[in-house]
């Protein structure tokens, strides 16, 4: 019997360096007590990491699977189990099981295409796995394009990486805005949904969108006024999930768990499940 | 096919508890339960027990797992056991149904090892239903309670208790019983079944259909404006998923003991206001989105999941413990007798 895989019982991880991004959001580096990876995961994935005591909480896994040292996980601070993280130090040890969800089709439908990556605050954190991924295996998308908005400056998440990284990538180009002017930027001004259209982009792309419910709401419309079709639009969901693997019946919308149904789920399928997310 | 005299029931589960343990329906003031044989414990005659057989596979509250937190260390303690072979004995028509019901989920993969285990050292004993009750429905989904699934299924007369094994375990259990019972032929059984068959066409819910629920239906009846009515006097109390056989939503909760954490598995209730609140926003505002889950998911969700498969079973708990009276039988009559339908 315990030699039988149980899927809730997780494994020991070790937090080997803690970022600081944004007044709330802090990026974590994870991996096992020897060093290793916890297990290997696709881009859009997430994993279930916990504090015994003060409880369990899904985050997407932000690194890429191509990174073969550790995994990263940006976690906004909300709650008990998100409190308790942020307040941390270097060598703690959490608990951490997964891989769980349906990934990105980073090898399938994207391969081949002009990638348009659009995010707004935390949303960024799955999307860096996938940006991370097709610029590893540059040459098997076409030029890709970067939207990223937060309230402020300071509240952009993986900044230096993308100043540092993406930015100077050839074929890549970053779009960064926040919502309102401050002295020190000078960089774009307005919200995501607005400067997506005033960059104007061909149709001839994928777009991968993730941020706060309006924010996917006024960008997705944008899109499609722009010519985008649904089945060129991918997306993630966020529920309140307790197992991750279907059973705990708490991430349903109609007959899709987005545990394991999803959380990318391209927007044409968003049409078929009722009005309940 | 075996019998023995239920004068000699006593004898009977003596002799089961001998193999393993054994647990069966006995009267307590709260009705009937399912408790461990012991000498001088009888056997219930309800139809039923209160709660469902779901506790033996799926309890309440159950450890899974424990932790030992020391300074920035975490030591992980697999707490799980090989489970002991149980016997269950008068389980019902319906409450069999509902295993199935719950393997669909719990043994999908990845499969739940404590559901798993605890499933694989069971030995069902069904019973067929002598006098299926008024709030019986359940061959509304296919269930014919003359003839119950199981390890081994038993009928009973008003002095004979017959088996009829249906599996090698069944068999097995009975070839070791057979100093006890007897040889017996299929005549008295078959004059049970028309029997149990006649009543169950008496019944005042057995022309309740699923007809028009089932897979793919959710964009049918999800806006279906009867949904207020039906749920508007709902306490979101949760009576009806814990009593429910089929219900099979759950929680995981840590308890700090003081020598260490506990990690539990508890049942849940979509019923609860708070079952998917979250910080961003909460999909289920009010009783009426809940109450639709609840009764979509039973009729529509699950059946889109599971080859059509219902995830009720027609036991009639939720029909005789709601405080309010509502239940998945007015849901039915309500959203499928439309105009329209
Ligand atoms: C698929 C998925 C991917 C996610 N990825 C990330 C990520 O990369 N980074 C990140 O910071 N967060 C992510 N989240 C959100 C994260 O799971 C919640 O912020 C976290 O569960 C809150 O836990 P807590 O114990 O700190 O809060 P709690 O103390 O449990 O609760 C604080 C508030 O958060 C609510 N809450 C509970 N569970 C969730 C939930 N799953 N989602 C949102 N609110 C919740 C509570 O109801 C309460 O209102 C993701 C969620 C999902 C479902
Ligand atoms: S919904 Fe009601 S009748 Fe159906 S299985 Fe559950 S408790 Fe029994
Ligand atoms: S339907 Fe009845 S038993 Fe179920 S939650 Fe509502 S009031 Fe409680
Ligand atoms: S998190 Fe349990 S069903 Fe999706």
């Amino acid at each position: 019997m315990p030699e039988m895989k149980e899927p809730l019982m997780p494994v020991i991880g070790v937090v080997t360096d803690i970022r600081i991004d944004t007044p709330d959001v802090k990026t974590f580096r994870v991996v096992t007590p020897d060093g290793k990876k916890a297990f290997e995961h696709k881009p859009g994935q997430c994993a279930m990491l916990s504090v015994p005591g003060v409880g369990e909480a899904m985050f997407s896994i932000t690194s890429s699977p191509t990174n073969e040292e550790f995994m990263e996980f940006s976690i906004k601070k909300c709650g008990c189990v998100t409190d308790w993280l942020h307040a941390m130090e270097v060598g703690q040890q959490i608990t951490i099981r997964g891989p769980y969800g349906r990934p990105f089709p980073v090898d399938t439908e994207f391969t081949g295409h002009d990638m348009l990556f659009i995010a707004g605050g935390i949303g960024l954190a799955p999307l860096r796995s996938v940006i991370n991924y097709c610029r590893h295996y540059r040459d098997r998308y076409g030029k890709i394009d970067i939207v990223y908005g937060s309230r402020s400056m300071q509240d952009l998440v993986d900044y230096k990486e993308i100043i540092d990284e993406w930015a100077t990538d050839a074929g890549v180009s970053v779009h960064l805005t926040i919502d309102r002017e401050q002295p020190e930027w000078d960089g774009h001004v307005g919200f995501v949904p607005n400067y997506v259209k005033e960059l104007g982009f061909t149709t001839d792309k994928i777009a991968i969108l993730c941020g706060p419910p309006l924010m996917i709401k006024f960008t997705l419309q944008g899109l499609q006024e722009m010519g985008f079709d649904k089945t060129q639009v991918y997306t993630t969901m966020e529920l309140r999930m307790k197992c991750g693997i279907g059973k705990c019946g708490r991430c349903n919308i109609g007959a899709k768990y987005v545990c394991k149904d999803g959380p990318v789920f391209r927007c044409d399928e968003l049409d078929e499940l009722p009005d309940e997310y | 096919m075996r019998k023995i005299s239920l004068s000699k029931l006593p004898e009977l589960f003596s002799a089961i508890a001998k193999t393993s343990a054994l647990y069966l329906p006995v009267d307590t003031k709260a009705g009937a339960k399912f408790e461990a044989w012991a000498v001088g414990k009888t056997l219930s005659n309800a139809l039923n027990t209160v709660r469902s057989a779901k506790d033996f596979f799926f309890p309440q509250t159950e450890n899974l797992m424990d932790f030992k937190v020391e300074g920035k260390n975490i030591e992980l303690i697999d707490t799980r056991k090989e489970c002991e072979d149980f016997v269950l004995f008068g389980v019902r028509a319906c409450d069999v149904k509902s295993f199935e019901v719950l393997d669909r989920v719990f043994l999908a993969e990845p499969q739940d090892t404590y559901y798993k285990n605890r499933r694989e050292h069971a030995l069902i004993i069904s019973t067929a239903c002598n006098k299926p009750q008024e709030t019986c429905f359940c061959g509304t989904f296919g269930i014919d309670a003359a003839e119950p699934s199981g390890d081994i299924v038993t009928y009973r007369t008003d002095d004979e208790l017959f088996f009829d094994a249906k599996t090698e375990k069944g068999k097995k259990l009975l070839d070791a019983l057979s100093s006890i019972t007897e040889e017996a032929d299929e005549k008295a059984v078959d004059q049970q079944k028309a029997l149990i068959r006649e009543r169950l066409q008496k019944l005042p819910l057995k022309d309740l259909k699923t007809e028009g629920f089932g897979s793919g239906k959710t964009a049918e009846f999800f806006d279906d404006p009867q949904w207020k009515e039906l749920s508007s006097a709902c306490l979101g109390c949760g009576t009806c998923t814990f009593v429910c056989p089929t219900c099979q939503c759950y929680d995981i909760k840590d308890f700090d003991t003081g020598h260490g954490i506990k990690r539990f598995r508890c049942w849940d209730s979509c019923m609860y206001s708070d079952f998917t609140k979250m910080s961003a926003g909460q999909p289920r505002l009010t009783q009426l989105e809940r109450f639709r889950q609840r009764f979509m998911h039973k009729l529509v969700y699950y059946p889109t999941n599971n080859d059509g498969l219902f995830s009720c079973v027609g036991c009639g708990r939720c029909l005789a413990k709601c405080p309010i009276n509502m239940n998945i039988v007015k849901v039915m009559k309500a959203l499928g007798g439309r105009e329209d339908a």
